[in-house]
Order: structure tokens, then sequence, then C-alpha cells
């Protein structure tokens, strides 16, 4: 299971990325009340059938991987968003896109923590394939908010996959995440 | 810190291009490819992948590395896992690549040709592996 917030989202991305989106679409809201986020994908999308199959950890496509029955990425957001009494919320359309919702509420302890933002947002920018990528981040105690488009980071710093791009990209998330 | 706006950033590129350009004879031949399924993300691969850029930081070599992310490689069992593909070395897929080990990997592989036995999963021939 995973450990933060940002974990369960870095998975849903890694579906986006895989849905063959040209744009995908990440929002991290730290409220006053909780942690809500929205990643939301113009990829290939789910029908009804599709979409409910995803939601069963233990029925999957096998399209990924052949033989294999489970696939645990939404389901495991459901279990601690349940287990959290938070929310949670999956729209697809086939050929259309995908746009799952998800929020844990700061007042149960059973929420995850936020966690590394900064991370997760480089590993996110890294995804292998040239879609767009927007990032917005806002943070209520202080303020904060930001947004980054992966095409910019691109003009600005060259292929996402170096090692030094990534190193400059983390340097730059750092500071905007500090504000 | 302040906010960096992009065009700082570019100029940070330009300066840390300069430097890279120096010693970046081999060119950028090194893959290092760090699983990011549901089970590599349970298992910490994005800290993984973050120790890994700090490591190659610190050693000089992120001028000429590759660092991509791939979906589960089917070693759910030995997450996080870790493929370093590079030129005269065979390809390994290394397993239990924790954060902690990132920087053993660097080295041991990366800097110094050399295989980091205890964490060898797939593709070598079983007759170069010590154990």
């Amino acid at each position: 299971m995973h450990c933060t917030v940002g974990d369960f989202v870095l998975d849903v991305v890694q579906n986006s990325v895989e849905a063959g989106s040209n744009l995908i679409e990440v929002e991290i809201d730290e409220a006053q009340d909780g942690v809500r986020a929205l990643i939301a994908d113009d990829g290939c999308g789910m029908s009804p059938e599709e979409r409910a199959r995803a939601l069963d950890p233990l029925r999957n496509s096998g399209a990924k991987h052949p033989g294999r029955k489970v696939g645990l990425g939404l389901p495991f957001i459901q279990q601690a968003v349940e287990q959290a009494d938070g929310s949670f919320s999956l729209k697809s359309e086939k050929g259309k896109g995908t746009e799952v919702r998800f929020f844990f509420p700061a007042s149960n302890i059973d929420s995850p923590p936020a966690g590394d933002l900064v991370s997760l947002f480089v590993a996110t920018l890294s995804m292998a394939g040239a879609c767009e990528m927007k990032l917005r981040r806002t943070r209520a105690r202080d303020g904060l908010s930001y947004e980054v488009k992966k095409s910019e980071l691109v003009e600005a710093v060259g292929d996402l996959a170096s090692a030094s791009s990534l190193s400059l990209v983390r340097q730059f998330l750092a500071s905007q995440e500090e504000g | 810190m302040a906010k960096m706006t992009l065009d700082q950033l570019r100029a940070l590129r330009a300066q840390k291009q300069g430097e890279l350009e120096k010693r970046n004879v081999e060119g950028k031949d090194i893959q290092v490819i760090v699983g990011m399924g549901t089970c590599g993300i349970a298992a910490g691969a994005k800290q993984t992948f973050d120790a890994i850029v700090a490591a190659l930081e610190k050693h000089n070599m992120t001028g000429k590395v590759v660092v991509r992310q791939t979906g589960c490689m089917g070693l759910c069992y030995v997450e996080p896992t870790v493929e370093v593909v590079m030129p005269d070395m065979p390809p390994v897929i290394y397993g239990k690549m924790t954060s902690d080990v990132a920087e053993d990997l660097v080295v041991k592989h990366l800097v110094e040709h050399s295989l980091l036995d205890s964490h060898i999963f797939d593709r070598p021939a079983i007759d170069i592996v010590k154990h």
C-alpha cells in the first residue's frame, strides 16, 4: 500500500501516460480541511465495463501483463479513502479521457500525509512520452500557489529524461514550493 | 530561496551546460530505468529515483546519463527495480533498490563498471555473477 497522497497520484499519472494522453493535468490542493487531488487526461478513456473492472483489484484486462489478473492502482486509492472517510470519484469516457479525484480529510488520523510533492512532480514530469502536462499546486496554510507546464520546462532545460535536466527541474520546483 | 523564474532556470541551465560539456566526452549513452508501477511506487521507487539523480549529481555523472521510468517490470517481489543499460556492460535489472543503496549502484555499476552482485535479479548470464 502507498504511504503518501503523492504516491497515489503518481500511480494514476502512470495510467494516464499509458492511456496515450496528449494532455495530463494534475492538481494538488492542500486545503485547511484536507488534501484534494485531481488527475485528468485526454487519453483513451474507458467504457462503463472497463471502468468497473479498473476498480476491481482482482480483475484486470491483462493488457499490460499477460496472464496477470490483479490491478491495484485505483483500488488502493478507494480503500485508503474509505479508511480515512474521504471521497473518491472516477469519471471516464471511451475515446475522450479520464478524470480521477480524491480527497483525504485532515481531521482523520488514517489520512496519509501529502508527501514530498517536489519529488512527485519531478517523477511525473520525467515520465516517458511527449504529452503536455500541467501541474497546479495550492496550499491554504501560507497561500502558496503555482502552476508549471512541462512544455515550458522542456523549452528551458531540454529533454527531461537527462539527469542534468532533472536536477535543474528539481531545484526549480523546490524554489516554487518554498514560495 | 525566492521563487525561481523560467528565465533564471534557463540561465542556470546555460551555466551548468558549460560545466557539463567539459566532461561530457562519452555522450549520453547510459540509461537508468526505474520501475514505477503500483508495486514500485509502494516499495519506494520515487525515493529511489530521487536518490539516483542525487548520486549522479554527486559523482558528476549527470551529463552522461538518461534516467527514465517504466511501469512494472514483472519483478514485483523485489521492488524497487532499476535497469541499467550502458556500453561495454551487460544490461542488468537490479531489485530491492531502495534509496539507501542507490548510491552504491551508481558507484559500482556506472562509475566502476562493475556489478552490484547482491541486487541482481535479471538479465546477466549466471556465470558472471559472483554469489
